[in-house]
């Protein structure tokens, strides 16, 4: 990776556009390279407020994105910021998505599914993707809650009460599907219930299954430990784990760990997090 | 011919070799330090533990520079009692681990080793000597010797333990320093915690990037420093000394030791070189130590005094 394109401290860039996704989500898109690859992720700072992790979800030669749902302090202030506005960016950081030979050749196919605000750190793979033998399924909650369903055609739209697409969960139709498709890989990123069931699925019919964690993180760079997952760095060895790390990592659908770094199920984490 | 042995007793504690993960670098969970001894480190220490949780500054926290590194991560830990319960089976970590534990008084210091108690760390290391969380090390006034001496003392009397008491650089006198640590009942001194506390400003944002504003330096800025540091305490006193600064190859180690050290931190190395940096180092001293016909650390402790 050049210079240019990898940021070890912030470097400030001028919010460029800014497009409402849903009620609560917006993108910000600054025009500048980034040498990126799907699944990684980059520090976005609010100079004297705070720094948090966002996924890149629009991509391109000389413009990236990235999608911010409405959720506590810094998100907040994030969402009243206009175009021509200032954030610092570091990274990108991690390891991203791997696409089998297989897929790439048009031999084998690839199902991608994603759930609420995890969509974002899946759209620039299904970008890349675009061409190959891929199917998309996305779910949220509620219609309003569902990101990118106008980017995409040929998606599956699911939600949990059934206010728009099939009513009920991306996963329920996954045996169907790999029965007529017989996947190759599965990506995920959504809620860690959602990603723990895909893993599962995966494990069952000998599937390779790549998935998206989420872990409170400080430094980025794998040094401080916050983010740790069972031996693994979110940050750092991740945030993408493929079927052979996840078998080893037994706080995966169960634990995490808060800011103070004490370990919590999964839901007392949600609970803190808001979501 | 053999290969060198790089086989160390700390303080009674025996290490397959000199290097040791400090405290702040993964030390927050079990698995890690595992992780950590996988690499072939020769000790591990856990992240800070005071008497409450913490949750630290906000971000950012660490960020790195030309020249190493810039922190403060405000002692983020879960609290004495949950770190006791994470380190409960220490023995499936296959290195020694020492715990580090941080108070404002000497009775938080002593609250904390009680709360350990039950668990198997080889040593207690007290870092009296951080530049950037309030209420601890420098900002708590620990870096004077009537105050290393009042704490070292009262912890002496709460545990058998090794007691390693973690010094600062900006201390002129260190050795007067290290040497109250040993009058009051310290086995060892680590030396040193991180340099400053220095500032790292965003010229666009006309903001420092830290939100603490400041930050301990760490890395090859603070290296010659340390070496320094160690120098002049092992003039000043008879127990082993951990060097730790900016160290990131076998020759660096090596250069530590010759100061003066026994063992090794090897901290921001690990964002330089990697997690295995630890098995790197090793083999990059033994390589050394065999052209130069040493065949053991004892042999090369101090050796660049006169």
């Amino acid at each position: 990776m050049t210079e240019e394109l990898y940021f070890e401290q912030p470097v400030m860039m001028k919010i460029d556009k800014i497009i409402n996704e849903s009620d609560d989500t917006k993108s910000f898109m600054f025009r500048h390279k980034l040498g990126y690859n799907p699944g990684q992720f980059i520090m976005v700072w609010l100079p004297g407020i705070d720094e948090k992790p966002f996924a890149v979800s629009c991509f391109g030669e000389d413009f990236f994105g990235i999608t911010v749902l409405e959720r506590g302090n810094f998100t907040k202030l994030m969402h009243k910021m206009k175009p021509g506005e200032q954030v610092g960016i570091r990274g990108p950081f991690g390891h991203g998505f791997s696409i089998p030979d297989n897929v790439k050749d048009g031999t084998g196919s690839a199902c991608i599914i994603g759930g609420g605000c995890g969509m974002a750190s899946l759209t620039v793979l299904i970008e890349k993707l675009q061409g190959y033998n891929t199917t998309t399924l996305i779910g949220a909650t509620t219609k309003t809650k569902l990101l990118f369903k106008n980017r995409y055609k040929d998606i599956t739209i699911f939600t949990d009460d059934g206010s728009e697409g099939r009513k009920g969960y991306p996963t329920d139709i996954l045996e169907d599907l790999h029965n007529k498709h017989n996947y190759n890989i599965l990506y995920t990123c959504g809620p860690e219930i959602m990603m723990t069931k895909v893993y599962q699925f995966c494990n069952k019919h000998d599937i390779q299954c790549e998935a998206s964690l989420e872990r409170y993180m400080k430094c980025g760079i794998g040094i401080c430990g916050q983010c740790v997952c069972d031996g693994q760095m979110v940050c750092k060895d991740g945030p993408v784990f493929n079927s052979q790390a996840l078998d080893k990592m037994n706080d995966f659908g169960s634990y995490s760990l808060l800011k103070s770094g004490q370990r919590v199920s999964l839901k007392e984490y949600g609970e803190w997090r808001g979501c | 011919m053999t290969a060198p042995n790089l086989n160390i007793n700390l303080c009674g504690i025996k290490l397959s070799n000199p290097t040791i993960l400090p405290s702040g670098f993964l030390g927050t969970s079990k698995s890690l330090l595992k992780r950590v001894a996988d690499n072939g480190a020769g000790a591990a220490t856990i992240k800070s533990v005071s008497l409450a949780p913490r949750e630290g500054h906000k971000n950012p926290t660490v960020i790195p520079f030309e020249a190493g590194m810039l922190n403060a991560v405000g002692y983020s830990n879960p609290g004495a009692e949950e770190t006791a319960r994470e380190f409960a089976n220490i023995n499936e970590i296959s290195i020694p681990v020492i715990a580090s534990i941080i108070g404002t008084e000497a009775d938080d210091f002593v609250s904390v080793v009680d709360k350990l108690s039950e668990t198997q760390f080889s040593a207690i290391e007290l870092p009296l000597s951080c530049p950037h969380t309030p209420g601890f090390g420098l900002l708590a006034g620990q870096g004077t010797p009537e105050s290393t001496r009042n704490i070292v003392s009262a912890v002496r009397k709460a545990t058998k333990l090794p007691i390693f008491v973690k010094l600062s650089p900006n201390i002129p006198e260190i050795g007067n320093l290290a040497k109250a640590a040993e009058d009051a009942g310290a086995n060892a001194i680590t030396a040193v915690n991180t340099l400053g506390p220095g500032m790292i400003i965003n010229i666009e944002a006309r903001k420092p990037v830290l939100s603490y504003k400041v930050g301990g330096v760490s890395g090859p800025a603070l290296r010659p420093i340390a070496t320094r540091c160690v120098y002049d305490i092992y003039e000043a006193v008879k127990i082993p000394i951990i060097g730790t600064g900016g160290i990131s190859t076998g020759r660096h180690a090596i250069e530590m030791i010759m100061a003066g050290a026994t063992a090794v931190g090897i901290g921001t190395g690990i964002y330089q070189r990697g997690m295995d940096i630890f098995r790197k180092i090793c083999q990059e001293m033994e390589t050394w130590m065999s052209e130069n016909n040493f065949n053991n650390i004892d042999e090369m402790i101090g050796i660049a005094h006169d």
